[in-house]
């Protein structure tokens, strides 16, 4: 495997330097647009998101909430103990000491009793009101980008090209996956099995997945489509899906990044940014690339 | 040829720089939304009509929020916001068991009247297990039980210019500078004529307890708890709401939160 070799990349006239290949045009428009649409709204999203979150800290499976018998699968709350309070999370029954970060956090002398601590929340005090306007406001440029990126990306072949796994992908994912763990990166004309598969699950599976149980949470809605109770099993197993797909993009943010920064961060933001991408030296040229 | 090569320090730096920018985003530089007449907030807001516009869009008139069967009525109504209202007046009403309660109906409407909760118990009534969900994420499953809301319109005549229905409670949820602020709630003419909007009396096989409401609260099944104003002393049909209280439509509206809680 190449051990490719593409951190900085300054000139594009000239004749493709020696040892570098081409470069190529890789991101469209509405994949570079839609992309950073996503950044802004993901951001508000998740924070507006854990201020809501605050206002009932505690997830539940089924149709209702338990007050009197016990569906809860995860709950923050701030205790007394004899030492003074304490901020407690229960997750699946198994109940964990959180001070500082959960359920109690902020200054030792004027704790703030709540969920999320206040440097996870948009406003950062406790306000339900703007976090749910702030919420409904990107939650609408997040559904109406997704809707122009599917449109777009279906017309002009990002979907079936970059995205949609094949069997060539699956059979190399077993060396990818090698790759990846020794941090060798091929820089090739499309992505590697493992970029295919995460972003297809991103964008076909946690996308919808994180809108839809959001719009279950909406009464509303659930008059209007009545099977989005049925296919999540209540109002408040969507509240959990919906939580628990927030943790699967933080976490795919995270190693999305990190991808990010030891692929490469200048190529790989230029490609984002201006749409072309330094290719590997293997990689053949074609017409309408660069040197 | 310039390489890269992620040395594993390189890496670990950049996970930790990754890790960081999360904690950083700690997000007091966006507090200036939550002030209520702050021009980007009012922007932000716009999106709420739109949620309004699309669900009138998508939601057929008279298309029922979900019922549920008995078996889920797993617990009692949890009770939310005013649980007993502290005025003389309503003390009074409570301790004659609200025999001497009246509700009044007014406004833009051909036949403004009244009506004893006997009266109201009289008129055809409709039974519903309906699950309630709260602004705040939660969610109750109770049944109702109650006169539907469009009887008494049609009974009053509503007014072809009347496009709201607004409902005054006895609850005095706050103690202001300016005196008691009682609750009051608003809704178009879609919900209030819904089939499963009702003028309930009635909760689990019960009549309708002071903490849940009583004598009279209204169920607006397609929208969130804080729209289904307890304690109801009386209903008025107006053209628009902008003269009332604070001019949003309700006592939470009033204080931030969206007039259309269907969302």
């Amino acid at each position: 495997m190449a051990d490719s070799a593409t951190g900085s990349t300054q000139d594009v006239d000239a004749e493709t330097k020696p040892g570098k290949g081409p470069l190529i045009y890789r991101q469209s428009i509405w994949t570079r647009i839609t992309h950073w649409t996503w950044v802004i709204c993901l951001f508000f999203l998740l924070f507006s998101g854990l201020q809501i979150f605050n206002a009932h800290p505690t997830l539940y499976i089924g149709q209702q909430s338990g007050f009197e018998f016990d569906n809860s699968v995860l709950s923050m709350r701030a205790i007394n103990t004899d030492t003074g309070p304490r901020g407690q999370t229960t997750v699946f029954g198994q109940t964990f000491d959180t001070t500082g970060v959960f359920g109690m956090s902020g200054p030792a002398e004027n704790p703030h009793f709540q969920g999320m601590p206040q440097a996870l929340t948009i406003p950062s005090f406790r306000d339900l009101a703007t976090g749910r306007v702030v919420h409904f406001f990107f939650g609408w440029i997040f559904v109406g980008a997704l809707l122009v990126w599917f449109v777009a990306s279906f017309i002009n072949g990002h979907l079936k090209r970059d995205l949609v796994p094949k069997g060539d992908d699956l059979r190399a994912l077993p060396g990818d996956v090698k790759a990846h763990a020794t941090l060798k990166f091929k820089h090739g004309r499309s992505y590697n099995p493992i970029q295919k598969l995460t972003y297809f699950l991103v964008f076909v599976v946690l996308f919808p997945l994180i809108i839809l149980t959001g719009l279950t949470m909406s009464p509303g809605m659930d008059a209007a489509w009545p099977w989005l109770l049925d296919i999540f099993g209540g109002r408040q197993t969507a509240r959990t899906i919906h939580f628990g797909a927030m943790l699967l993009l933080v976490a795919f943010f995270i190693i999305h990044i990190l991808m990010v920064v030891a692929a490469g961060p200048i190529n790989e933001l230029r490609s984002m940014l201006t749409g072309w991408y330094r290719a590997g030296p293997e990689t053949a040229k074609r017409e309408g690339d660069r040197p | 040829m310039s390489t890269f090569k992620p040395s594993r320090r390189r890496f670990l730096g950049a996970a930790a720089a990754s890790a960081s920018s999360l904690a950083l985003a700690g997000c007091s530089q966006f507090d200036f939304l939550g002030q209520r007449d702050n021009a980007v907030r009012d922007t932000l807001e716009q999106a709420n009509s739109l949620t309004y516009r699309v669900q009138r869009m998508l939601l057929g008139e008279d298309w029922l929020a979900r019922e549920f069967s008995e078996s889920e009525i797993r617990q009692g109504q949890r009770p939310n916001g005013s649980t007993n209202p502290r005025t003389e007046e309503y003390a009074a009403l409570r301790d004659s068991n609200f025999a001497d309660y009246r509700l009044e109906v007014g406004g833009l409407v051909d036949n403004p009247s009244s009506f004893s909760l006997d009266e109201l118990r009289n008129m055809p009534a409709r039974t519903q297990i309906t699950r309630h969900d709260c602004v705040e994420g939660w969610s109750c499953i109770a049944k109702w039980t109650g006169v539907p809301l469009r009887l008494i319109l049609d009974q009053v005549g509503v007014r072809p210019e009347a496009r709201y229905v607004v409902f005054r409670c006895y609850d005095d949820i706050e103690r202001s500078m300016s005196g008691l602020v009682f609750y009051y709630e608003s809704c178009d003419l879609v919900d209030a004529r819904h089939p499963q909007t009702i003028l309930a009396y009635g909760l689990n096989d019960q009549a309708l307890p002071v903490q849940n409401g009583a004598p009279l609260r209204v169920r607006i099944e397609r929208q969130l708890g804080y729209k289904m104003a307890k304690f109801i002393r009386s209903i008025e049909l107006v053209s628009s709401f902008s003269d009332i209280g604070r001019g949003n439509g309700g006592y939470w509206e009033d204080r931030g939160y969206e007039w259309y809680a269907g969302i």
